[in-house]
């Protein structure tokens, strides 16, 4: 499904991606792991478009959606959620996700009808299946940072994507709001036959759902491959898993 | 003239608005000239800060030189109603539509920068069109301006115009308000509050904004068209930054987060410019200091304060841009 090839990505003289390369299948729950300023959110934001790639491939259903701004990305069928929180603070719960659900449904330039009546139900019934039903009409800047973080997801899936791109999900979790968080990803990858790429720090969390796991370090690809794979890899041992110290 | 929105919409913030301007319409019997004169002016000022705040309390974007596209819109009624035999609402269309071009184009370099840069392009490319609307004498007249232009006979008197401004200003409060609630409006917030997720849910943000500035800078081609109706004269100060500025201030002073906000802003500039300009010419001196109380004490502007359903706090104004 998603195809990323000796992608290449610099800052001035930083390389932060170097020849990376992944691969993503239909219905597959894909980890990127590796130490801090592997490159892990730069590779996913040159998948979505949000910054340019130097060099490389990315395909998505064998399409090259490299030179792609990000709008047109999610149109594709990519949705991404965030590391840091990145919602719309003034709105209300409802109003973040239902942003989303009329841009899905190319309402978002509705002129002279109330945006109230507009993808009410698609938007109330992502909430409920997020657990956020209750909270619709609270202002997000008052919510607290795990329902947040669901938002996100919840704002994600509002364009009914194919790929789901979560960067760090748990991030500034607590060990209840992580489990949680984690369930809530399995069960919608499950319901709507989701497709996941997400990075994540916590091992446990990452061997025990992933199926693929891509091991980054200094914007390379160290190897991609199943759990197991991965945890015998000696390079991998050495350089991240702390197996030589 | 608020009918359509009776039925669909909850009109807490739409019904006080035209109560007030019925009881407007019935003012011109007993009320004196100079006052229904100094209404008049009001009410075009506080459409045309409207339209200003649509793009920059709604839309976020830095909108400095917005009085540009009033100025195209009274010129454009202006030079056809002087210049061509054309029919007087053929005028009155042409106003806003072009003040609306010309707004695609300005607003189409503008959008392709962020925050202050989007600004300071826009202030450039609109003092240029001042600079030619101020030089060209044979076609402009220059910084005489045009005077005299002929209305026919129902727009004529003062209380007639009086009455025409009232109208068109409620028929484009309906249509400002329906905008703002629809989904181009609170997308519209969505990208005013956070940019980068609204391209990353698949919004085209530009050509969103581009959008908005157009309507946006239509609005104020009405305002510039009312301003002919109401003056009979246009000159190039119409389109002069302090002018843009002035209406900036206005939609601060009234609260930018809130519809009606810029129309009080207006109201108290201008109630301030003519009773305190009569006896100082340093009126603009207390408004600089109401300004400042307004920083420290009223943040969210006049209207702001009072309608504090309006929620929350402001979070994180700089964004991501």
């Amino acid at each position: 499904m998603l195809e990323v090839q000796g992608v290449v990505k610099s800052f001035d003289d930083f390389l932060a991606v170097n020849e990376a390369s992944l691969r993503v299948q239909k219905g597959e729950i894909v980890a990127v792991i590796g130490p801090n300023g592997a490159g892990k959110t730069t590779l996913f934001n040159l998948i979505t478009g949000i910054l340019p790639r130097d060099r490389g491939k990315i395909l998505f259903q064998g399409e090259d959606i490299g030179g792609l701004p990000p709008f047109e990305v999610c149109k594709r069928g990519i949705g991404r959620s965030f590391q840091i929180v990145n919602v719309f603070p003034r709105l209300t719960v409802f109003e973040n996700v239902q942003v989303a659900v009329l841009s899905h449904q190319k309402k978002s330039n509705i002129l002279l009808r109330p945006a109230k009546s507009q993808a009410v139900v698609e938007t109330r019934s992502l909430l409920e299946s997020v657990g956020l039903a209750d909270k619709a009409r609270e202002i997000v800047g008052s919510l607290s940072h795990g329902d947040q973080k669901v938002l996100e997801i919840a704002i994600a899936l509002g364009n009914e994507p194919e790929l789901l791109i979560l960067d760090e999900p748990t991030a500034g979790m607590s060990p209840e709001e992580t489990f949680a968080n984690i369930e809530l990803i399995k069960g919608l990858a499950r319901t709507r036959g989701l497709t996941i790429l997400f990075c994540e720090h916590d091992m446990d969390i990452v061997f025990s759902i992933s199926r693929s796991i891509m091991v980054m370090h200094q914007g390379r690809t160290l190897i991609q491959g199943t759990p197991e794979e991965v945890r015998n890899h000696p390079e991998v041992q050495a350089a991240y898993l702390g197996g030589s110290e | 003239m608020n009918h359509p929105t009776k039925k669909t919409y909850p009109l807490n913030s739409i019904w006080p608005l035209a109560g007030i301007l019925v009881v407007l319409l019935l003012l011109p019997p007993f009320v004196p000239r100079f006052f229904i004169y100094i209404l008049g002016l009001i009410y075009v000022t506080s459409l045309l800060a409207m339209s200003l705040n649509l793009l920059v309390g709604y839309g976020g974007m830095y909108q400095f030189h917005h009085a540009v596209f009033y100025g195209v819109g009274a010129y454009t009624v202006a030079l056809m109603l002087t210049k061509t035999s054309l029919p007087l609402w053929a005028g009155f269309v042409a106003g806003p539509i072009v003040a609306a071009a010309i707004g695609w184009v300005i607003g189409w370099f503008c959008v392709r920068l962020t925050r202050l840069y989007f600004g300071m392009l826009q202030i450039s490319l609109g003092s240029l069109l001042w600079a030619i609307v101020y030089r060209w004498y044979k076609f402009t007249g220059g910084d005489d301006g045009i005077h005299g232009i002929p209305m026919p006979a129902f727009l004529s008197s003062l209380n007639q115009s009086y009455y025409f401004i009232v109208t068109v200003l409620g028929v484009s409060l309906v249509f400002l308000y329906l905008i703002l609630k629809s989904p181009f409006g609170s997308t519209l917030q969505a990208i005013r509050d956070n940019p980068q997720r609204c391209e990353a849910v698949g919004i085209n943000v530009r050509r969103h904004q581009l959008r908005a500035i157009v309507l946006g800078t239509f609005f104020a081609g009405i305002a510039g068209v009312l301003f002919v109706v109401l003056e009979k004269s246009v000159f190039p100060d119409l389109l002069f930054w302090t002018l843009s500025l002035e209406i900036f201030i206005m939609c601060l002073l009234g609260g930018w987060f809130t519809f009606g906000g810029p129309i009080l802003g207006a109201a108290i500039t201008i109630a301030l410019r003519t009773f305190v300009g009569k006896y100082t010419e340093y009126w603009t001196l207390i408004l600089g200091i109401i300004l400042i109380l307004l920083i420290f004490f009223l943040p969210e502007g006049v209207m702001g304060y009072f309608v504090e359903k309006f929620r929350g706090k402001k979070g994180s104004e700089g964004g991501i841009s």
